[in-house]
């Protein structure tokens, strides 16, 4: 397979502000998913998760790029996104555990996060089955004038769902105020998406005349340049966009995918871990120019370690939803 | 005008549901429609003819061959502030937009835990004997009231089919509207005034003491016409349309079995797993011991409907076949 073709890297100009408020993010998603995994491990939690560790650039520059009144769809693996876009972890974990106080009522659970305050239309635990909702999002943002913009979020494993192509086309005819955002992390699954994938994925855009991008993943400064460009044009009333973001994740499909070896190698994930974290290197950057030094990142994480803290001690303690609330909310 | 000269007026089956739609899209600018071939070709049945001239190319939106896509689409226009409704253009490409409707549509108002919700109608057809071979002529109604967070709608007559449409575009759940395809050149009474239908309510269509009809959408026309052949056998049959599948008029249905002691359920979907079996475990459940025969169902063959006009006619439950079944039942065959 053809290598993916990245745009030449541009350095972007980032307000400090907004610099130091996408680390803290990407933080907050790392430790927000440590401390999931800590719940599964200590057999808190029901059920599985899909952690967003090693991709925290995207969904941070992405989100980083809309306003709060604009649409997201997330997927199976959403906790990055769902915070990017401005979820509580409390209620998040809340969620995450079944409680009532969770943002569907514990009613969603992991895979399911969806917040009308924040624009998120909920997370989708069928693989590119939230493509129609993000592009009808779309339909309605142009018909009422809203000025919205819409982003679908999907792994490369969307990249074999018929729906996707769909509604590209469907977008791409009707001009609509989409983007959809592939986060390709290499793995569908516990299959390399070169095995999956056939030919090119950014031409698969242009094929309907949709704008495309592909940028590196890993770099928030790049993800939020490029999602700026693809939100304003959008926004601007000039169509749909397909971004590519190169990533990776670092742990499992889900947290019970312990043993990797036979899809992938130890040394590749040590890799992407040392040389391409993008935590790291946007830390490393903020020290270079000068924006922060290494204390004032340290502090950073010490208070978002005590927020996924008292977060978590809040969901742990919420009641469980009562068993009347089992048949309610099926029909509004 | 005189009352009596309005509340005559005679519409066909496919002049009813355009006049609900219209009415409703004058009403609320956030109704729209889309689909294959809605607007200047205003669908093969002609059935939405005239509504693109007065609404406009925005509001009644051809798309592409892509029934996943835009049933997706609809789904995400409803929660965001538009209500759409979505036509696919036979009941058989159900099949394709079924994770929109069972995985999307019919979920995100629970999963979300009551915060988004989904006001969209989509209006397909069934029924077979229009000589379109075994992918264009299926009754898959059944699949659709199998999920929770669906409603699912089977008008009758012209009147039924616009005061269920309004409602079903009001409502702020998913709707599936089917609509039998060999009825829209049927013509019945429909109001110039406006009026709605209650979803949940079944309507006695004849009142009978010794036998109850169940039967539903294509189905109705053949009970009406089963009831009056069994006056002439000496049997009173009571014949009722539940409107809707869900929500279902448990009530009417059961009180109607209780008061003639034996029932048959005929719908065009297969007999087999369907509606049919549905409602005859209602009936079983709440009028078992006013029964005295078991109850009857009467649905399709198992069978792909078949081309050949004699095959196909066999397959579906006829005035003639359903006289049989309830002459039999009533122990005068």
């Amino acid at each position: 397979m053809k290598a993916v073709e990245v745009s030449a890297k541009r350095e972007a100009a980032v307000p400090a502000e907004l610099a130091i408020r996408m680390y803290r993010q990407m933080v907050r998603i790392r430790l927000f998913e440590e401390q999931v995994n800590e719940l599964y491990t200590r057999a808190l939690m029901p059920g599985l998760a899909h952690l967003y560790i090693g991709e925290e650039a995207v969904a941070v520059g992405i989100c980083e790029a809309l306003k709060n009144t604009d649409y997201i769809t997330s997927t199976h693996r959403g906790h990055g996104h769902c915070l990017a876009k401005g979820a509580m972890p409390d209620r998040m974990f809340a969620e995450l555990l079944g409680k009532e106080a969770g943002y569907c009522r514990g009613k969603g659970g992991s895979m399911h996060i969806a917040d009308p305050a924040t624009g998120n239309l909920g997370a989708n635990a069928i693989v590119g089955g939230s493509t129609g909702i993000a592009t009808g999002a779309a339909l309605t943002a142009k018909r009422l004038k809203t000025d919205q913009v819409s982003v679908c979020f999907f792994g490369e494993g969307a990249l074999g769902q018929g729906v996707l192509y769909e509604v590209m086309n469907l977008a791409a005819l009707f001009k609509l105020p989409v983007v959809y955002v592939c986060e390709n992390n290499l793995y569908t699954e516990y299959t390399h998406f070169t095995e999956t994938t056939a030919g090119d994925i950014l031409t698969r855009g242009t094929a309907f005349g949709v704008q495309v991008e592909g940028v590196d993943g890993q770099d928030v400064r790049a993800v939020h340049a490029a999602a700026q460009r693809l939100v304003n044009r959008a926004r601007r009333g000039e169509g749909p966009a397909l971004l590519l973001c190169n990533t990776y994740r670092y742990t499992g499909h889900h947290v019970g995918d312990i043993n990797r070896e036979y899809y992938r190698s130890k040394q590749e994930e040590q890799e992407w871990k040392t040389k391409r974290d993008p935590i790291k290197n946007m830390g490393e950057w903020l020290i270079g120019q000068k924006i922060a030094d290494p204390a004032a990142l340290q502090k950073i994480e010490g208070e978002v370690r005590d927020e996924m803290k008292a977060a978590v001690e809040f969901a742990i303690a919420a009641p469980y939803p009562s068993p009347e609330e089992v048949d309610q909310d099926v029909y509004a | 005008m005189p009352e009596t000269a309005t509340s005559q007026r005679e519409l066909t089956f496919a002049q009813a549901i355009r006049e609900g739609l219209a009415e409703e899209m004058r009403r609320d600018p956030r109704v729209c429609i889309f689909g294959e071939d809605v607007a200047e070709a205003g669908t093969p049945f002609k059935v939405l003819s005239g509504l693109v001239e007065e609404f406009g190319a925005e509001r009644v939106l051809d798309t592409p061959i892509s029934e996943q896509g835009f049933t997706g689409m609809g789904v995400g226009a409803a929660m965001t502030g538009l209500r759409p409704v979505v036509d696919i253009m036979f009941g058989d490409f159900l099949t394709l937009t079924m994770d929109q409707l069972v995985n999307q549509a019919a979920k995100v108002h629970y999963m979300s835990g009551g915060t988004w919700k989904v006001p969209m109608v989509l209006r397909t057809t069934l029924g077979a004997t229009r000589r379109s071979a075994a992918q264009h002529s299926q009754s898959l109604h059944a699949w659709v009231c199998h999920v929770p967070g669906l409603k699912v709608v089977m008008p009758s007559t012209p009147y039924d089919a616009k005061g269920l449409l309004k409602t079903a575009i009001r409502d702020d759940n998913p709707v599936i509207f089917f609509e039998d395809k060999m009825m829209y050149r049927q013509k019945g009474v429909v109001p110039a005034e406006e009026y709605m239908i209650p979803f949940g309510v079944a309507e006695v269509k004849r009142e009978g003491e010794d036998i109850t009809l169940v039967a539903t959408s294509s189905m109705v026309e053949v009970a009406l016409g089963a009831a009056k052949l069994l006056a002439g056998a000496g049997i009173s049959a009571e014949v009722i349309d539940p409107r809707t599948l869900w929500p279902l008029d448990e009530k009417t249905i059961v009180n109607s079995a209780k008061k003639t002691s034996r029932a048959i359920v005929i719908d065009e979907g297969y007999g087999r797993y369907g509606v049919t079996g549905e409602i005859a475990s209602v009936i079983a459940e709440g009028a078992f011991f006013n029964m005295e025969a078991p109850v009857k169902r009467m649905g399709a063959m198992h069978v792909p409907i078949p081309f050949s006009p004699p095959l196909e006619d066999i397959t579906v439950p006829t005035e003639q076949t359903v006289f049989d079944a309830a002459r039999k039942l009533c122990g005068k065959a």
